[in-house]
C-alpha cells in the first residue's frame, strides 16, 4: 500500500508539473499585452517598460514560469494587474465562497444520492424502483443553472424565503452564510444526486448479480445482511470516481452557479479577470483548480486501493 | 423494446424533426424584430410567446435545437474517436509505460473542469460554437478512455479472454473482438450520458456568452437574456428550460431503452 501510495504520489507531482506548463503556455499564446492593456494605446514607451519591470515581465518566458511556479510553491501567486493587490489575498477571499458551496453541493448530492440508490437497487422493478428511476430521469435532464433560476423565482421571489442573490459573509455567523448558499448549493447537488443515485443503483445491481452474493445467502445472510456487507461494499468503487469526478464538475459548475445567484467566489474573479485581461490571476485560479482536482482524483486513487487491496498489486 | 426506449425514441425525433424543419419552416423569421409585441405569453399566435425584441420563441427554440444537437453530437463524436482506442490500448498494456502515459494524460485533462477548459480556449481563440465544440470534447476523450479502460481491464482478468489468449491471438485482436463488443453496451449508455451533457455544457457555455454567438440562436443564450426578465414573464425561462429538458431526457431514455433491449442478460434476467 505504501509503495503503491508512493508511485502514485510522484505522478501527481508529474501531472501538476505538467499541467503548470499547458497553463503557462496557454495563456502565453493568449494576445494582449497586459502593460499596454492596463495603461491605454496613448501610452509612452518608457511609461509601458516600467510598468513591465513592475509588473517582472521584463525577464524571459522561462524565467517568468519559473518565478511563477517558485511564487506558488511558498504561496505567493504574484500581483493582479488590475487590482495591485496579491492574487493569493483575492484568491482566498473568493475560495472561502466556492470551496464552501461545492463541499456543501457534495454533501448534499452523496447524502440524497446514497440511500435512494441503494432503495431503488434492492426494489428493482418495484414501483419504488420505477419512481426512483424516473425522478432521476428528470433530475439529470435539468441544466443546473435553470433549475437555479427556478428555485430563485419559486423561493426567493414568490415565497421569499431566501436572497434572489449575493453573499452575506461568514462574519454575519455560520448559519448565515450557509443559508445565503442553500440555494446555489441545493441547484448544483440535485442534478448530480440524480446521477451518483443511478450509478450506485446499477453498480449495485451488477454486484447483486456476482457468485459470491448467491454464496453469501447460502452461508445463512438474510438479504439485507448479504446486502449491506458484500453488495454495498464492492459496490462503491465505481461511485467513488464518480464522487471524484464529480468535485470537479461541482467547481467548475459553481462558476455558472454563481453567475445566476452574483455569488463572489472564483468564478466571478475568473470571468472579471478575463474581462480585464488580468492574466495572472485567470492563470492562478486555474492552476489552484487543477492543483484541486488532481489532489482529489490522487485520494480517489488510494480510497480505491484501500476499499479493492486487488488494485494496489496489480498497478 | 420497453416503454422508454419508445418515448425516448419519441421525443429525441421530435427534437431532431424541430432542427431539422427549421431549415426550411419556422413559423416566424426567428431574427425578426416586433417591438410592438413584445413579452407576450403564449397564444394562439405565438405558441411560446414573445421574447423581449417581440421575436417569436417558437421559431427561436426551433433554430437553437440545431445549434445544440451539432455541438454536443460532434463533441461526443471526437471523445469516443479518440478515447475508445486509447482506452482499450491501456487496458490491454496495463501498467505499461503506454498506459501509464494514457492515464496520466487522461488525469490532466481530467483535471481541468471542462468549462475551465472552454474559458481558457475562449481567452485565447474567442468564443464561438467552434471553440464549444473542442472545448466539450477534450472532456469527452477521457470520460471514455477511462470507462473503456476500466470495463476492459475486469474484462481480461475473464476465462474467455485467456481461452482467446491461448488460441494465439493478439492483444490488438483480442481487444476488438472480444473487449470492444462486450464494452459497447456500456459505451453506448455513456455515449448518450455525453450527448446529454453535451447539451447541458453548450447551453451552459451559451448561458455564460462562451458558446455560439448572435445573431444564432441557442438555448442557454435565451436563458441569460431571460436572467432580468423572468420574475415578470417566467416563459422567458421556463421555456428555453423544458426544450433543454425534452432532449435531455430523450437521449437519456433513448439510451436507457437500447441498453435493455441490446444486453440480453438483462432481457433473461426480466423474463
Amino acid at each position: 500500500m505504501l509503495r503503491y501510495a508512493l508511485k502514485r504520489l510522484i505522478s501527481l507531482v508529474i501531472s501538476l508539473a505538467v499541467a503548470s506548463v499547458v497553463i503557462f503556455a496557454v495563456i502565453e499564446v493568449a494576445p494582449g499585452d497586459p502593460a499596454s492593456f492596463m495603461l491605454g494605446v496613448n501610452a509612452q514607451e518608457d511609461t509601458l517598460e516600467a510598468l513591465r519591470a513592475e509588473l517582472g515581465l521584463d525577464v524571459s518566458k522561462v524565467q517568468r514560469y519559473f518565478n511563477w511556479v517558485s511564487g506558488m510553491l511558498v504561496g505567493d501567486f504574484g500581483t493582479s494587474y488590475t487590482y495591485r493587490t496579491p492574487v493569493s489575498q483575492m484568491i482566498a477571499d473568493r475560495l472561502w465562497v466556492s470551496l464552501p458551496l461545492a463541499l456543501y453541493a457534495l454533501a448534499l448530492s452523496t447524502a440524497i444520492a446514497f440511500p435512494v440508490g441503494i432503495y431503488a437497487a434492492a426494489r428493482r422493478g418495484k414501483p419504488g424502483d420505477l419512481t426512483v428511476m424516473g425522478a432521476t430521469q428528470l433530475g439529470i435532464a435539468v441544466p443546473n443553472f435553470w433549475f437555479a433560476m427556478m428555485l430563485v423565482l419559486i423561493f426567493a421571489i414568490n415565497l421569499r424565503w431566501f436572497n434572489a442573490g449575493g453573499f452575506s459573509g461568514w462574519d454575519k455567523g455560520f448559519w448565515t452564510g450557509i443559508h445565503s448558499l442553500t440555494l446555489p448549493a441545493i441547484a448544483l447537488a440535485l442534478p448530480q444526486a440524480a446521477i451518483l443515485a443511478r450509478v450506485m443503483r446499477s453498480s449495485l445491481l451488477d454486484i447483486l448479480g456476482e457468485d459470491f452474493m448467491r454464496t453469501a445467502r447460502a452461508k445463512g445472510l438474510s438479504r439485507r445482511q448479504a446486502l449491506w456487507q458484500h453488495g454495498v461494499r464492492n459496490a462503491l468503487i465505481p461511485v467513488l470516481t464518480i464522487i471524484g469526478l464529480q468535485f470537479s464538475f461541482l467547481l467548475a459548475g459553481s462558476i455558472i452557479i454563481e453567475q445566476v445567484f452574483y455569488l463572489p467566489g472564483l468564478g466571478r474573479l475568473v470571468f472579471q479577470a478575463i474581462s480585464a485581461r488580468d492574466l495572472i490571476v485567470v492563470e492562478s485560479v486555474v492552476m489552484l483548480l487543477v492543483f484541486a482536482v488532481i489532489t482529489v482524483n490522487f485520494l480517489v486513487d488510494l480510497a480505491y486501493a484501500a476499499v479493492d487491496p486487488r488494485l494496489r498489486s496489480r498497478t | 423494446m420497453s416503454r422508454s426506449l419508445i418515448l425516448g425514441a419519441f421525443l429525441s425525433s421530435l427534437v431532431l424533426l424541430a432542427a431539422l424543419v427549421s431549415f426550411v419552416w419556422t413559423p416566424y423569421d426567428y431574427a425578426a424584430l416586433n417591438i410592438p409585441d413584445k413579452l407576450q405569453p403564449p397564444s394562439a399566435q405565438h405558441w411560446f410567446g414573445t421574447d423581449h425584441f417581440g421575436r417569436d420563441m417558437f421559431s427561436m427554440i426551433m433554430v437553437g435545437a440545431r445549434t445544440s444537437i451539432a455541438v454536443a453530437l460532434v463533441a461526443v463524436g471526437i471523445g469516443m474517436a479518440l478515447g475508445v482506442p486509447l482506452g482499450l490500448a491501456a487496458a490491454a498494456r496495463k501498467g505499461s509505460w503506454l498506459d501509464e502515459l494514457i492515464m496520466r494524460g487522461n488525469d490532466l485533462v481530467f483535471a481541468f473542469p471542462s468549462l475551465v477548459i472552454a474559458i481558457l480556449i475562449t481567452a485565447v481563440l474567442g468564443a464561438g460554437a467552434i471553440n464549444a465544440i473542442i472545448a466539450i470534447g477534450i472532456f469527452n476523450i477521457p470520460v471514455f478512455a477511462r470507462i473503456t479502460r476500466g470495463a476492459a481491464l475486469s474484462l481480461w482478468e475473464s476465462e474467455f479472454i485467456l481461452a482467446a489468449r491461448v488460441s494465439g491471438k493478439g492483444a490488438a485482436r483480442i481487444s476488438a473482438e472480444h473487449i470492444l463488443p462486450n464494452v459497447a453496451n456500456l459505451l453506448i449508455v455513456q455515449g448518450t450520458i455525453q450527448f446529454s451533457l453535451g447539451i447541458l455544457a453548450e447551453a451552459g457555455l451559451s448561458y455564460v456568452g462562451l458558446g455560439a454567438q448572435p445573431p444564432t440562436p441557442s438555448w442557454g443564450r435565451m436563458l441569460a437574456d431571460a436572467q432580468t426578465m423572468f420574475s415578470f414573464a417566467p416563459h422567458l425561462a421556463l421555456i428555453p428550460g423544458l426544450a433543454i429538458i425534452v432532449t435531455v431526457l430523450g437521449l437519456n431514455l433513448l439510451g436507457d431503452g437500447l441498453r435493455d433491449w441490446l444486453d440480453p442478460r438483462i432481457r433473461v434476467a426480466r423474463a
